[in-house]
């Protein structure tokens, strides 16, 4: 009966994956990823990359918000950058679509940077105001500066092609989406190993005493807006890609909301919260969508009414976890797994 | 010349359901730290509870205008109780999540109750033209400012001359000695959260006299931020000060420069006072210690 995991050296202590039962998943998880795509529907893989592309998305949000204590509400607006940035330089200027997309990434974490400038002086609820001036700033200059956007129109962008194969298909866009997500993921956990991470962390905790402790606010405060807007607007270059459209609707503060709702129901600051809340708000509105599919015949007023079920759902959902397990669904993962090591002797 | 002055009446209206609509996200702020993001939702609220009143049930106006008030006041003390109670010590980002999430609550039973589509206002102040200065104005915009000082006076008395207001004042101030001299925290919360409810009713049932009511007037919402930044997050007299100063700067951008410059530059501005000077015109600046 064991009673903890216990570490006796540091090399030990900095392993990402501890015991046989943590490796025994990682496999699994990454046998059922490759196997997906082989026995899901053609819905099932629309959904699967949505769910990839949220993945990236909210592991970016998570670097800035969960990991450095930044809130900001300037998600939707990053994207925003990402995925015109993307669609302008392949649709325009015919650049190839992996070209366009690093691009993108490196535009947004600049941006990112940018608009992180009054983080120096700003922190908590100023932030988020600062942040959400930000969202409606990049709004505006989307919607009106209409020689390179084309306003308020859709911007059309080719189909991806690569070796003469067009990628956006949902099963071969899933490959794209899921090694990228992949990628993220194993880049963000490895990143907070290192002195950078820490440094994050550092600031997150107690940003004076990080100060005093040699970590240069201002400098790691930029860092974590650039490297989180990097993997925000490859999110929102990848939707550029797969959707073949850019809208400035898409990037709307309700997209900020999104994405905060999604890194507090899975977890702050931690990778696989930022994937188990990207699954579930992207999967919800889709299951309610289908219950009232399902429910059509019997109740007929049920098309008329979900609008507002869902987005009655999404706020009770966002307050209920707040009130009632406010460290999301990591914890709940957590619980479960220390319910079933310790079964049936749990106390 | 007779642009200027319907560009200032304009903008002096708006200032001033901007300055209610932030009065009480103010009160939130100062006596429990709270950013309400569902302050554009409760205008919403109030709005559609009074059409109700009068359009729909046909009451008269000043019976539906009590009972508004009445519905608003426990609207923001359900709320205070269910919702923002349990979170008390929790991080900053917790508290505005959650009234995020009402928002999208609230504004989700609007439109399930009344719908999507606007819906025209009977209107309680008659819209008859008025000639001010020289320039043409419509009798209800005039109104909505005498309407909104008169409120905005009455609050500031409030918070002044009666007991609770002083106490609510004293709870902003210094939540333990407030305690500590008998003072009910807990009260004080749910006062500034049904005080909230209340003004922004009001702000609402003037906004829809003028536009009528539709979901767009949660986008009110979002426009208290600047105002709010501007004056400084804790100062009522700021707020005020605030909704006139957005109300007529967006006012004069729309008619003088237009190309939708009026929607953007609050954002600006408030970017800029923010780096500048954070706590606002009339804020109470903060010196962090460790």
């Amino acid at each position: 009966m064991e009673s903890g995991i216990f570490h006796t050296t540091y090399r030990a202590d900095m392993v990402l994956r501890r015991t046989h039962a943590q490796k025994a998943r990682i496999v699994l998880l990454v046998a059922f990823v490759l196997a997906f795509p082989f026995f899901a529907s053609r819905y099932g893989l629309t959904l699967a990359n949505q769910v990839g592309i949220a993945t990236i998305g909210a592991i970016g949000l998570n670097i800035l918000v969960g990991y450095t204590g930044q809130i900001s509400l300037g998600q939707g607006g990053f994207m925003a950058v990402g995925a015109y940035t993307a669609g302008i330089l392949t649709a325009r200027l015919g650049m190839p679509w992996y070209a366009s997309t690093l691009v993108a990434c490196l535009v947004t974490a600049l941006v990112g940077a940018i608009f992180g400038i009054p983080s120096l002086r700003l922190k908590g609820l100023y932030l988020a105001i600062a942040t959400l001036a930000a969202q409606e700033i990049i709004i505006w200059v989307v919607t009106h500066w209409e020689v390179v956007t084309g306003g308020v129109d859709a911007l059309v962008v080719p189909n991806p092609m690569l070796f003469g194969v067009q990628m956006n298909t949902d099963f071969r866009f899933y490959w794209v989406v899921w090694g990228l997500a992949g990628l993220t993921a194993l880049f963000t956990v490895n990143l907070f190993r290192t002195r950078y991470g820490r440094a994050f962390i550092a600031i997150r905790d107690q940003d004076i005493a990080a100060q005093v402790m040699g970590v240069d606010l201002f400098r790691y405060k930029l860092l974590a807006f650039a490297i989180s807007s990097f993997f925000v607007g490859l999110a929102g270059a990848l939707i550029a890609h797969y959707r073949n459209i850019v809208t400035w609707e898409r990037f709307t503060i309700d997209v900020s909301v999104l994405y905060l709702a999604m890194i507090i129901i899975g977890g702050l600051g931690s990778v696989s919260g930022s994937f188990f809340g990207a699954a579930f708000m992207t999967l919800l509105p889709a299951a309610l969508t289908n219950m009232s599919r399902a429910l059509k015949n019997s109740i007929p007023v049920i098309d008329a009414v979900i609008p507002f079920i869902q987005q009655a759902t999404f706020g009770l959902v966002i307050i209920l976890f707040l009130i009632f397990e406010p460290e999301g669904l990591r914890k709940m993962w957590q619980d479960l797994k220390d319910y079933f090591r310790l079964w049936p002797f749990s106390y | 010349m007779s642009l200027f002055i319907q560009l200032t009446l304009t903008g002096l209206t708006n200032g001033a359901i901007l300055a209610l609509a932030a009065l009480g996200f103010v009160l939130i702020y100062k006596s429990s730290d709270v950013l309400n993001f569902a302050q554009g939702e409760f205008l919403l609220v109030g709005a559609y509870v009074i059409f109700a009143m009068v359009a729909q049930i046909g009451l008269s106006w000043p019976i539906g205008l009590l009972l508004t008030v009445l519905v608003s006041i426990a609207l923001g003390v359900i709320i205070e109780r269910l919702v923002l109670r349990p979170l008390i010590g929790e991080p900053v980002i917790s508290v505005i999540m959650v009234t995020i999430g009402l928002s999208s609550l609230l504004r989700a039973m609007v439109s399930a109750i009344w719908g999507n589509q606007p819906k025209a206002f009977p209107p309680f102040i008659a819209s008859y033209p008025v000639r001010v200065l020289g320039a043409t104005v419509g009798a209800d915009r005039l109104w909505a400012i005498a309407i909104a000082v008169v409120m905005l006076g009455a609050f500031s008395f409030f918070f002044r001359r009666a007991r609770e207001g002083i106490a609510m004042r004293a709870v902003a101030d210094d939540q333990l000695a407030a305690l500590s001299m008998g003072i009910s925290v807990k009260r004080i919360f749910a006062w500034a959260w049904a005080i909230a409810a209340v003004t922004a009713a009001f702000g609402g049932a003037i906004l829809a006299n003028i536009v009528g009511v539709s979901g767009d007037l949660s986008g009110f919402g979002l426009r208290v931020f600047p105002v709010v930044i501007l004056g400084g997050l804790d100062s009522i007299p700021g707020a005020i000060i605030g909704g006139v100063i957005i109300g007529l700067l967006e006012a004069y951008t729309g008619g003088y420069i237009g190309q939708g410059l009026n929607q953007v530059l609050p954002f600006v501005i408030l970017i800029f006072i923010l780096m500048i000077r954070p706590y606002g015109l009339m804020g109470q600046e903060i010196i962090e210690r460790v």
